[in-house]
């Protein structure tokens, strides 16, 4: 562990002034278990296995906890358009210019998993479905900065029951152009404000905010909501995610 | 009292002992995972060393953090409760005037504040700890309001939203840290009330026994 490294180094100095006491009694006295762990561990007790193992398991409670908090009739503020922020931000695994040109005229979106009618569906075809709406909500990142955009496209709801999907099942699943993948719960997939979104500021999808279509959750941080989808599945195993397998919480929900 | 010369009083309940312990425990990891979170898109033109934190990465902080979370939340409601419940507030932290917190942190900052009686405290350590007490709740809401702004969003409409609720956390924090400092400082200066957090117990002088 690099912090307990750190202090041992600066305690191993000649000259002891106050703060260096002072903050080895903070150590000693407000880490008594940490350090005996440490002791024990060979101080890398943060990357034992057991804890790891612990922190992972917490975070799975912490999915449990989030559905039973989650209340699927609670809508995210909507701002007026006056606080949209401009420029958006962009954000992703890679850089801007490597956002995935996706080919308007060949795309098609996959359907699979407990999905009644799995025909693909064309661009025109998605553009054609009907209410469209948009919103302006907050986009929140698990890195802590938001900012305010305005998206629109048809609900989530209506597109899954217009598919005939199980939506008794746990888990929507979705891959993308950029080879993310996430994953979300169903009552999250059914909240009213979960858009199928082509559009971006009224204008197109643009490449970099998600082309040709992105799943907008104002219920969720925004690594939950994937860009440049081509497949969409419903499953009650658990589909994992691009940044949740490596560690980022999976529920996610704001 | 015709007691023996090694009378001794208990002055820290076990309840507070125990969740004393494991809140300095859980707000360490909170404090250095919540740094390494505030790396990650920091609000000031500054961030943390990444030695001070913990976590390795943000995915890994954040873990730290929710876990630790449950370990703050319900060592402090244990805490909380029985302090309100027992008297134990009101017996050790009231009463406690303004005049009288003032009149005390200035004799502390002179070096002449004394702390001879550790079964009473001073009104500058009742302010400190109602302070800390008062933090933490703070910390608690806003955290919430963070973690859950959807959820609790007219819990984060008193605190500006979603980004008021990161200012009033990170300011609560650096309050808590400067309370963790003072707290410490303050025990490496009168060190015989180290001891009595572990065995709640301290001896009595002779004038307090009225020998």
């Amino acid at each position: 562990m690099k912090r307990l490294s750190g202090m041992r180094a600066s305690l191993e100095g000649q000259s002891r002034p106050l703060i260096e006491k002072i903050e080895r009694r903070l150590f000693l006295r407000r880490g008594l278990s940490l350090g005996a762990l440490a002791l024990l561990s060979g101080c890398s007790v943060t990357d034992a296995e057991s804890v790891q193992k612990t922190l992972w398991a917490m975070s799975r409670w912490n999915d449990r906890v989030q559905g039973w908090i989650f209340d699927p009739a609670r809508l995210a503020p909507e701002f007026p358009e006056s606080a949209i922020t401009m420029p958006f931000p962009f954000n992703a695994f890679y850089g801007m210019d490597q956002a995935p040109a996706v080919d308007a005229a060949s795309y098609k979106l996959e359907l699979g998993g407990l999905v009644r009618d799995r025909k693909s569906w064309t661009l025109p075809e998605l553009y054609a479905l009907q209410p469209q709406i948009s919103q302006v909500t907050r986009h929140i990142c698990v890195e802590g900065w938001s900012a305010i955009g305005k998206w629109s496209g048809v609900r989530f709801s209506d597109f899954l029951k217009r598919i005939g999907a199980d939506l008794t099942a746990k888990y929507v699943g979705f891959k993308c152009a950029d080879k993310y993948y996430t994953s979300i719960d169903m009552p999250t997939a059914l909240h009213p404000q979960t858009l199928l979104a082509f559009r971006f500021a009224d204008q197109i999808l643009p490449v970099p905010f998600g082309f040709p279509m992105k799943l907008r959750i104002p219920t969720k941080l925004g690594f939950k909501n994937p860009k440049h989808i081509v497949a969409i599945f419903v499953t009650n195993d658990y589909p994992g995610g691009y940044w949740e397998d490596q560690g980022y919480n999976w529920f996610s929900g704001s | 009292m015709a007691q023996s010369q090694h009378q001794t009083v208990r002055i820290h309940p076990l309840v507070v002992r125990i969740t004393h312990w494991i809140n300095a425990f859980a707000i360490l990891i909170m404090i250095a995972s919540g740094w390494r979170i505030y790396n990650a898109s920091p609000l000031f033109g500054f961030k943390f060393p990444n030695d001070w934190t913990l976590g390795g990465w943000l995915a890994g902080a954040l873990q730290w953090h929710f876990a630790a979370m449950w370990l703050v939340a319900a060592s402090g409601l244990v805490y909380v409760i029985y302090g309100v419940a027992s008297g134990h507030f009101r017996r050790k932290l009231l009463p406690v005037t303004p005049a009288a917190a003032w009149r005390d942190v200035a004799a502390a900052l002179r070096g002449k504040l004394a702390h001879g009686d550790l079964r009473v405290y001073n009104a500058a350590q009742r302010t400190a700890y109602l302070g800390a007490i008062a933090i933490g709740i703070i910390l608690v809401l806003s955290g919430l309001v963070l973690w859950k702004p959807v959820q609790f969003h007219t819990l984060g409409l008193l605190m500006g939203d979603y980004e008021g609720a990161r200012y009033v956390h990170f300011f609560a924090m650096g309050a808590l840290v400067l309370f963790v400092i003072v707290h410490v400082v303050m025990a490496v200066l009168v060190p015989r009330t180290l001891p009595t957090m572990f065995t709640g117990r301290v001896r009595l002088p002779a004038a307090a026994r009225g020998d």
